[in-house]
């Protein structure tokens, strides 16, 4: 069960994370909420290991991972297929790829390169490759941000068919979200 | 299509106030008309004395080019990776790009032999441009891309032709098609200067001293068309290039 144990994280003078511990369900969704500022995605970042805790332990986390992050991420001059291939490597076929794409939406966009897509359709690109991407740990930075409600529908319950058997961190401000998608949630207050 | 035919139409309006100008001055020695540069350069492409010179200024031009290419990106690499190389390589750069080519040729000439300068010269004109380009294109690689790379852990040359080349080539693309029209400009001004045997320069300073305008414009034509034959073939190789290396 992957483990976070008194983890502090400060910049400069501000404390961001005060000895945060929590164990997160093996195969279950986690919902880390709060108000902007109160330190999610730094929790996340610390969590995926992108930066140093100032003190404290992380257990289980170094398993295969994948992410959603706030920003897409996406490289803007390749295809979306190329996006998606970069991380999966050749383990999907074009096809395949394509199918997943469609399933969200994205039925017309494998062969454009993404600085041609909507900030909608990055959206959607993003989490498609970070489904398809081999993990065991998933962290998605408010995943649904900028989607309207009908797609939001759709790419959700992809997304929920596609999570079966991970363990899913993600932050959402959302209440609504936690509510339908995850399976315990988890309240950050902001620290002075 | 319509791009082409836009262009046709640009180029065509060109040659028919070029065409006016040339019958209103009606002096061959001032100005030729389009048609019978066109006409010269027809008696020119038969001859064997025009593919060799086109062959000798092409290879050291080019060479020069590719030298300057490789140069210049290298510099970038180590000049966005290491900061004291960015500190002492700044200004020599800098000085590069501001020297005129006729100083360069003046100086070349006492290190190097004349048929060998064009390939100096173009080198030391595409260096500093190539360098500065990429090294843009380096100061611009977007961090978060890389800790995303991170992340889903990609392998090293995934990474690098994925993540880095992708958003490295518009930057190249950009530096050689300008490095490759100015390789073509200075080369050709350094043998001009320079006047090695067999040489486009050589050619272009021959019909200014017998006053050939013709022959003055149709070489230059052959320059004009041989530089951007050049950039169209080297940006397609290039494109080519870049797909196999994203399909890796």
């Amino acid at each position: 069960m992957p483990r976070a144990e008194n983890i502090c994280k400060s910049f400069s003078d501000k404390i961001v994370l005060n000895n945060f511990t929590h164990d997160f369900k093996e195969g279950k969704i986690t919902a880390l909420v709060g108000q902007s500022g109160c330190g999610k995605t730094t929790l996340l970042s610390v969590l995926m290991g992108l930066i140093p805790a100032d003190s404290g332990t992380l257990i289980g986390f170094d398993k295969p991972i994948s992410a959603v992050f706030q920003e897409d991420r996406l490289c803007e001059n390749l295809t979306v297929s190329a996006n998606i291939r970069l991380v999966t490597g050749k383990r999907f076929t074009k096809s395949e790829i394509e199918k997943e794409l469609c399933a969200v939406g994205l039925k017309d966009c494998p062969e454009k390169p993404v600085r041609e897509l909507s900030g909608g359709m990055k959206r959607r690109a993003a989490i498609v490759r970070a489904l398809l991407a081999e993990s065991e740990i998933l962290f998605l930075d408010e995943p649904f941000k900028g989607l309207d409600a009908d797609t939001k529908e759709t790419v959700l319950e992809y997304v929920r068919t596609k999570v079966k058997g991970k363990t899913v961190i993600f932050v959402t401000h959302d209440m609504e979200e936690c509510d339908t998608f995850a399976d315990e949630t988890v309240a950050l207050t902001q620290l002075s | 299509m319509k791009k082409a035919l836009l262009i046709s139409a640009g180029i065509l309006f060109w040659l028919i106030v070029w065409q006016v100008a040339a019958l209103a001055i009606d002096s061959s020695i001032l100005l030729v008309s389009p048609l019978d540069v066109i006409k010269r350069l027809g008696e020119l492409i038969i001859t064997a004395d025009f593919w060799q010179s086109i062959l000798f200024s092409s290879c050291r031009i080019m060479l020069g080019f590719f030298i300057g290419l490789v140069t210049g990106t290298v510099l970038a690499v180590f000049m966005g990776k290491f900061r004291v190389i960015r500190i002492i390589f700044s200004p020599l750069i800098s000085v590069m790009k501001s020297i005129p080519v006729a100083s360069f040729t003046i100086l070349a000439l006492f290190w190097i032999r004349s048929e060998n300068l064009s390939v100096l010269v173009t080198f030391l004109i595409c260096t500093p441009i190539v360098c500065s380009n990429m090294q843009a294109g380096i100061d611009s690689l977007d961090p978060k891309l890389k800790e995303m790379a991170k992340v889903f852990k990609i392998p090293a040359l995934r990474r690098f032709s994925g993540v880095y080349l992708s958003q490295l080539m518009p930057y190249f693309r950009s530096a050689s098609a300008l490095a490759i029209g100015l390789s073509w400009k200075s080369g050709a001004a350094a043998e001009v200067i320079g006047i090695p045997d067999g040489s486009i320069g050589e050619k272009l300073f021959m019909s200014k001293i017998y006053l050939e305008t013709a022959d003055l414009f149709a070489w230059t034509a052959a320059v004009i068309l041989l530089s951007l034959l050049c950039e169209k073939l080297f940006l397609l190789v290039v494109g080519i290039l870049q797909k196999k290396i994203e399909r890796m």
